[in-house]
């Protein structure tokens, strides 16, 4: 807790995972086609072996440890 | 929605206590004939608390001869999930150490079975049984929530806002699981196929209800609730695809492809955000985590052992 209240960032960085996204954005992921945001708290692939790009969906933990974000 | 059939002699004098006119419950003391008899019995104990049977009294619900009797049988259940758990330290940080636990937790696939080789007969007897669960998705857990200091609950509502479907009735994941039930010619209805279940799915539910409603057993309950979001994104996939295979309905696969997704969001958000915020302000309750995890682990691999013993001798 900080002096004013609770820590509670807008953008989360997992160690090894994803990137977590608070609120609503629009993403556009590597061929340039845009994402809009659809739930409170949205995952953003980092490893770049995500099927579902540009969301996490946790491929990052079936990778050797060193391939990892 | 009626009383299930009974397993046995305890849960057929429950039953018959639970649909009595006058509200007079007589002894309760017998013992459960086996498993079966005392996780149907206590199942249907639980389900007062949640939508109830139309030949129950709504009074039953807080019946002190009926409180007693399940209190009875969740002693026993507890003791039997914590003699199957091996106490575990995990290292700091504490996210990534949970993770790793869970990971590490080596157990038979069910998804892979049916991403691969099931064949339609076999999905669609799964579905049945997952029914149970997947028609209340999330309510066990939402007992969790008063019983938890700011930052947990924070955290936790955050999660389960998603799974009620962010405030849309068509998103909320019980409801997702009706419509794929529905597409698939299955019974949509609640517990529709509860008499089909064996025991281990009864354990897999009775343990959310045990967890979620004792206060005591709230980190259990979170512990419980990041495996199963830990281990479900990957699955998940897979069950689409084998789902996709058979030639299933969109809808079902629809199911399982919104879980690919918002389970990769919610794992993290219940490892760092839930448990790491509960036990950041109450380190004492790590070892609980732990064991509501393993539990989850556990009784998923006993429910996924039988059926893939059940279907291998077929």
């Amino acid at each position: 807790m900080t002096e004013h209240g609770f820590e509670h960032p807008d953008v989360i960085v997992c160690p090894g995972g994803p990137l977590l996204l608070r609120g609503e954005h629009v993403v556009e992921d590597a061929d340039g086609n845009t994402h809009a945001t659809q739930r409170p708290v949205s995952a953003v692939c980092r490893c770049g072996k995500s099927a579902d790009q540009p969301w996490c969906d946790g491929t990052h933990k079936v990778l050797p440890a060193r391939d990892r974000p | 929605m009626l009383l299930p059939k009974a397993r046995g002699e305890l849960s057929e004098a429950l039953y018959d206590a639970l649909r009595s006119e006058t509200g007079e419950v007589g002894s309760l003391h017998l013992q459960p004939t086996d498993g079966d008899d005392a996780q149907i019995a206590l199942w249907a104990m639980y389900e007062l608390h949640y939508a109830g049977f139309e030949d129950a009294g709504d009074e039953m619900e807080w019946h002190p001869d009926v409180l007693r009797l399940r209190r009875r049988l969740e002693r026993d259940f507890e003791a039997e999930l914590r003699a199957r758990h091996t106490a575990t330290t995990l290292d700091e940080p504490f996210a990534e150490s949970l993770f790793s636990f869970i990971a590490d937790h080596d157990g038979p696939s069910l998804a892979a079975y049916v991403q691969r080789k099931a064949d339609r007969e076999q999905v669609l007897e799964l579905l049945r049984h997952r029914s149970i669960y997947h028609l209340k998705e999330s309510d066990p857990i939402a007992w969790v929530v008063p019983r938890l200091p700011t930052a947990p609950k924070a955290a936790l509502m955050e999660l389960q806002f998603d799974e009620y479907g962010d405030g849309d009735p068509n998103r909320l994941h019980a409801h997702l699981f009706a419509l794929g039930l529905e597409a698939a010619g299955l019974r949509p209805d609640l517990y529709a196929y509860i008499d089909d279940v064996p025991v281990e799915i009864l354990e897999l539910n009775n343990a959310m209800s045990l967890f979620g409603l004792h206060r005591r057993l709230r980190a259990a309950a979170l512990g419980h609730l990041a495996a199963f979001e830990a281990t479900s994104s990957l699955p998940s996939r897979r069950m689409a695809q084998g789902l996709a295979r058979l030639e299933l309905p969109p809808e079902m696969i629809a199911y399982y492809e919104e879980h690919v997704e918002a389970d990769a969001v919610h794992e993290q958000l219940a490892v760092r955000t839930i448990c790491g915020s509960l036990v950041a302000e109450e380190p004492q309750l790590v070892d609980d985590v732990v064991f509501g995890a393993f539990t989850c682990l556990d009784l998923e691999d006993r429910y996924a052992q039988r059926m893939l013993d059940e279907w291998a001798a077929a």
